[in-house]
């Protein structure tokens, strides 16, 4: 029973075997960080090796990472290059038709501080989160695939300690 | 045909129009033609039977000096298997340079480009917008004298 592996010790299960307990919190993150839907949108040479990402050498697809066409059905959009202020206000339009919640992972140099651009690139944004908040910054120029999926499981990490509960008693 | 033939019969027909051939430059060989006649020398150079110039291979602007925008023309025949370069000299505070729209149909889009980023007008280019940079942008950022803009749409531009 895999699901049992990957959940922690709170979990109890009955010598029947047809029923467990866990709490809310922990079932809905696992439900929420094994199936991070991405949005399908890619900038520059960061995009190149993204895709590297999704290919079948560093396989995606096993972290439950899809890319989908529609920002309604997407989880984290990855901010993969070169930000130009022509695009910055379509990325921020994306940003905001993507439901609650929402994660965003900036990667690579230009996208986290405006890279080789940062002095003399009149037309570039100097750092995606001027206009987005960003929960994972991945450095590198681009990244290698490795330190793609090191942010993404990252994001993961954050995923694995948000709390439901938490929020409604705070309201 | 090398560039002193085609040099001479530009002259020959065109006289005045033709500015002066520059040879011996660390860049190709090129012939300075006027502003306002520049859309008939590119008929002729395409049109002429010893010239064939079909294809227009670049359009591009240039930043010269403190008074002088350029346009520069790179073209090639695909039939004869030559190549030519023209330029065209503006003065800045009215650069303007006849459309080769009608000539070759692909001016169309680098004409824009030029404009885009230095400002020059081409008469008779039937969709003369940005092509590169919003519509709302303001200035041309390849002129040398471009100040960045502090705030664009509410975005800070400078780092």
């Amino acid at each position: 029973m895999g699901i049992l592996n990957r959940l922690d010790s709170r979990i109890e299960q009955f010598e029947t075997g047809n029923l467990m307990i866990t709490s809310v919190d922990k079932l809905l993150n696992y439900a929420r960080l094994s199936s991070m839907w991405q949005m399908f949108f890619g900038l520059a040479c960061c995009a190149i090796e993204m895709m590297a990402t999704s290919a079948s050498h560093y396989d995606l697809d096993r972290f439950g990472i899809i890319p989908r066409p529609s920002p309604r059905h997407c989880d984290i959009i990855l901010i993969s290059g070169t930000v130009t202020l022509k695009m910055a206000s379509r990325i921020k339009r994306l940003y905001d038709q993507m439901p609650e919640p929402k994660y965003v992972l900036s990667m690579g140099s230009c996208s986290n501080c405006g890279g080789p651009y940062w002095e003399h690139g009149y037309h570039v944004l100097k750092g995606i989160d001027r206009i987005i908040p960003v929960d994972v910054y991945v450095p590198g120029c681009p990244p290698r695939p490795e330190a793609l999926l090191e942010g993404l499981l990252k994001v993961q990490e954050k995923i694995r300690t948000q709390s439901i509960a938490k929020q409604i008693k705070k309201a | 045909m090398d560039i002193n033939d085609v040099y001479n019969l530009l002259k020959k027909v065109f006289e005045d129009g033709i500015g002066e051939l520059k040879t011996g430059i660390p860049v190709e060989d090129c012939i300075y033609v006027e502003a306002g006649k520049i859309e008939a020398v590119c008929f002729f150079l395409r049109d002429e039977e010893r010239l064939q110039f079909d294809a227009l291979m670049c359009l591009s602007g240039v930043d010269k000096d403190k008074t002088t925008l350029t346009t520069v023309y790179h073209l090639y025949s695909y039939a004869l298997k030559h190549r030519l370069t023209i330029k065209v000299d503006v003065p800045k505070d009215n650069p303007v340079v006849q459309s080769v729209y009608q000539v070759w149909s692909t001016a169309e889009w680098h004409e824009r480009e030029s404009y885009d980023l230095l400002g020059i007008k081409y008469e008779g280019n039937p969709d003369l917008r940005r092509i590169l940079l919003p519509e709302d942008w303001e200035g041309h950022p390849l002129l040398k004298d471009y100040k960045v803009q502090e705030f664009y749409n509410g975005m800070k531009v400078p780092y």
